[in-house]
């Protein structure tokens, strides 16, 4: 007898069968995902009826049923959103009550700030040398157009607000507090007594009490501690209020980056002979300022948002500007929701980006995974 | 034979002093501490000349002077002829309401959303996730005045919105049922904190009996039973001494009851949501910092899901949870501190409005600092020591 009567001859390989329709495509998802257990049917029943509650009313309110045009609250029907301030009052929400006539001058310089931001947030940009300087000119020549001087009327920072003041203010706090966090944690973690002290003094008083009390520092205190005669302007005692707060923030953050240094980059700078500032420009802070990429930017955004404290001594930015609009007799009880959903889109679609650029930031700097 | 030169190394040379890194350390210091003395020398010189020229004293003395100024918020007696020193305990009071009030919602919507994040349910974790992403990139201030405005714009006292004709929602906040202790209460509250020990004391003799033995003990259930049924017993026995005082519907306004105010509501709402939503990223953080070999061995030893999530997961996760919490919470007592924008009377609203009528800014201020740094640290060493208590022991 064959051993061929025992066993099967395949031939040729079987063709492939599709798995099961149950585990693939759309229905196998639907089913792991949505429906794979009683508790999981149930949640994505109660998700579909607040989603059916919550959405379909909201887009009939913000478009289906909203008015878009008129010239007082009163024109809109009032059934739907009324966005028709948007056309009357935008200009008030980007430049405050900048004069009308020189509003060109904030658009030039938010153009170029395109551009001046582009060249530190992006590598590989076509002339990435010259914009580097020019990215250092920017604030400067922001500060000409916005202020006046060479040849520009002047316009007093009174009459920032809406968009433009969180902006400038956001953007200036940012720029001036990491050099200073910067500083200030070198300062905490520095082998001398009296600059340790100090840096730790700074930082727990700031960060132990609120935004809010500094600003009435820098409102009513400010003042008496300058001479007599010298006086400073409020939203620039603003910018330092907020700087010296994110600055205190940004000097924890790099401190967790500097302890994150093993102890051997400390020691090999040494060996190679570098001081102690060279060590820390070449070798410790490149290091350290990558692994704390996520609550730097983290601590901008708190930084952007805390901009809006500002109406609460009496300036205008994009927030007060909606409460302006708000109690305006010609607007009011019209456009509470609309105004309160414009601002917030405002700090949602920045405050957002950067989150998602540090995220996409902190993927390119991980030079431990690949 | 070559003549030695005098070894000089250890004598002081001037020159040589810069050279050396102990000494070029002192001379920093020294410089900058001089420093500081010249700037707080040269502001307090200032201060000084401003403050004269304004007519204004200082010093805390003002604190016993008359307030003339109503609050509507009180936990303590208050009146208008009451004086600025108490306006300012019943304002550190009202914060410290808002705070704890908001620490505890946003700690139960932190942990509810961060689990949810993590939901299997694509429609769950999707509609959580848009919400925290929504949530935190607001800013805090703008939804508190959102909220306030939203309250603001509820229906008059007359058309109040009832829920099970005990809880009133209107334009004017919320009023809803509110104990009132009657005689032979306090024995009530002594029963309650008696059954509460009892509860703790059997949990601890069932732990150790389950270390001792393996058997186990429904510790939960009998934590209910002894505290419920001690305090019922209590206030049947007392002759039902506590009563709650619901509100009524009179001809022109509500009566009876607890009113909280419209500020109060928008600020906790907005706080406790606000920081909800940080902390949800933070249990989620956590709860993801659990490695899965983890999951795997608790299933391989026969753990249910429930129990796998109490004694395994929770308490690994809680230890990367708890740090960053704790910031968190610093993080809404500071940011309590917005109540000035919508006229909650707070510390930081009643110490605007004592400066105002005072000119003391200085000494407000200082008052404002000295409160919110020590509320910090309180919270920061409470918290320290319940990181500690639940920290890894090792070896």
């Amino acid at each position: 007898m064959s051993v061929r009567a025992f066993h099967r001859l395949q031939a040729e390989l079987l063709p492939q069968r599709p798995p099961p329709a149950s585990t693939v495509g759309l229905f196998g998802w639907l089913r792991a995902n949505l429906f794979s257990s009683g508790l999981n049917l149930a949640l994505t029943a109660a998700s579909v009826a607040v989603l059916a509650l919550a959405l379909p009313p909201f887009f009939r309110w913000a478009f289906l049923e909203a008015d878009f045009s008129g010239v007082v609250g009163n024109d809109c029907a009032g059934v739907g959103a009324c966005w028709a301030w948007l056309d009357q009052r935008i200009g008030q929400f980007i430049y405050g009550f900048y004069p009308a006539e020189l509003r060109w001058r904030v658009n030039i310089a938010l153009v170029l700030l395109a551009p001046a931001l582009a060249y530190v947030l992006f590598e590989r940009l076509p002339g990435a040398r010259y914009g580097r300087w020019f990215t250092a000119a920017y604030p400067l020549l922001a500060g000409v157009l916005l202020l006046g001087g060479f040849g520009l009327d002047g316009v007093g920072t009174d009459k920032f607000g809406g968009f433009m003041l969180n902006v400038i203010a956001g953007l200036a706090g940012i720029a001036l507090s990491l050099p200073v966090g910067i500083l200030l944690a070198l300062g905490r973690r520095s082998r001398l007594p009296a600059v340790r002290v100090v840096s730790v003094a700074f930082i727990e008083v700031i960060r132990g009490v609120p935004l809010i009390t500094l600003l009435f520092v820098a409102i009513v205190i400010l003042q008496l501690f300058l001479p007599p005669d010298v006086t400073l302007d409020q939203l620039t005692r603003v910018m330092i209020m907020i700087t010296l707060f994110a600055s205190a923030y940004m000097a924890e953050v790099i401190r967790g980056g500097l302890q994150a240094i093993p102890k051997g980059q400390y020691e090999a700078a040494q060996a190679m002979g570098l001081g102690y500032w060279q060590a820390m420009r070449f070798i410790i802070l490149p290091q350290a300022l990558k692994v704390s990429i996520p609550g730097i930017v983290n601590t901008f955004i708190g930084l952007f948002k805390d901009t809006t404290l500002v109406i609460i001594i009496g300036m205008f930015d994009i927030l007060g500007q909606a409460r302006l609009l708000q109690t305006h007799p010609d607007w009011i009880g019209k456009v509470d929701h609309e105004t309160f959903l414009f601002a917030a889109l405002f700090f949602f679609v920045i405050c957002f980006s950067m989150s998602r650029y540090s995220m996409k930031l902190e993927r390119r700097l991980d030079t431990t995974r690949r | 034979m070559p003549s030695v030169e005098p070894d000089r190394s250890n004598t002081l040379r001037l020159s040589r002093l810069w050279t050396d890194e102990r000494a070029r350390g002192v001379l920093w210091q020294i410089l900058l501490v001089l420093g500081l003395i010249l700037l707080a020398a040269v502001v307090v010189s200032n201060t000084a000349t401003n403050l004269q020229r304004a007519g204004l004293a200082s010093g805390f003395g003002f604190l016993f002077d008359t307030a003339s100024f109503d609050i509507n918020q009180r936990l303590i007696h208050y009146q208008s002829t009451s004086t600025y020193g108490r306006a300012f305990i019943v304002g550190g009071l009202n914060t410290i309401v808002v705070a704890v009030l908001g620490i505890a919602a946003a700690t139960v919507i932190g942990f509810l959303a961060g689990v949810s994040r993590l939901s299997r349910n694509f429609l769950v974790s999707r509609i959580v996730g848009a919400w925290v992403e929504f949530t935190r990139n607001v800013p805090l201030l703008l939804q508190i005045i959102f909220w306030w405005v939203v309250i603001l714009a509820l229906p008059k006292v007359r058309q109040s919105l009832a829920f099970a004709d005990a809880v009133y929602l209107n334009n004017r906040g919320v009023r809803m049922p509110w104990p009132v202790f009657g005689d032979g209460a306090t024995l009530v509250l002594a029963a309650l904190l008696a059954g509460v020990v009892a509860a703790f004391a059997v949990a601890r003799w069932a732990r150790a009996r389950q270390q001792r033995t393996g058997r186990t003990f429904p510790s939960g259930w009998c934590a209910l039973a002894l505290i419920a049924g001690a305090t019922l017993a209590a206030w049947f026995a007392a002759g039902q001494p506590v009563t709650f005082d619901a509100p009524v519907m009179g001809r022109f306004n509500l009566r009876g009851g607890f009113n909280v105010t419209p500020e109060l509501v928008a600020l906790w709402m907005a706080l406790s949501t606000y920081t909800g939503a940080f902390i949800a990223e933070i249990v989620r953080a956590g709860i993801l910092s659990v490695s899965r070999g983890q999951v795997e061995a608790a299933g391989a030893l026969g753990l249910r899901r429930g129990l796998t999530t109490r004694k395994i997961i929770l308490p690994q996760a809680l230890r990367v949870i708890v740090p960053p919490l704790t910031s968190q919470y610093l993080n809404l007592t500071k940011n309590s501190s917005l109540a000035v924008a919508i006229g909650y009377q707070d510390i930081v609203s009643i110490g605007d409005t004592v400066l105002n009528q005072s000119g003391q800014a200085l000494e407000v201020i200082s008052i404002y600092m000295a409160f919110y740094l020590t509320l910090s640290l309180l919270t920061s060493a409470f918290m320290n020591w319940y990181n500690a208590s639940i920290a890894l022991v090792e070896r």
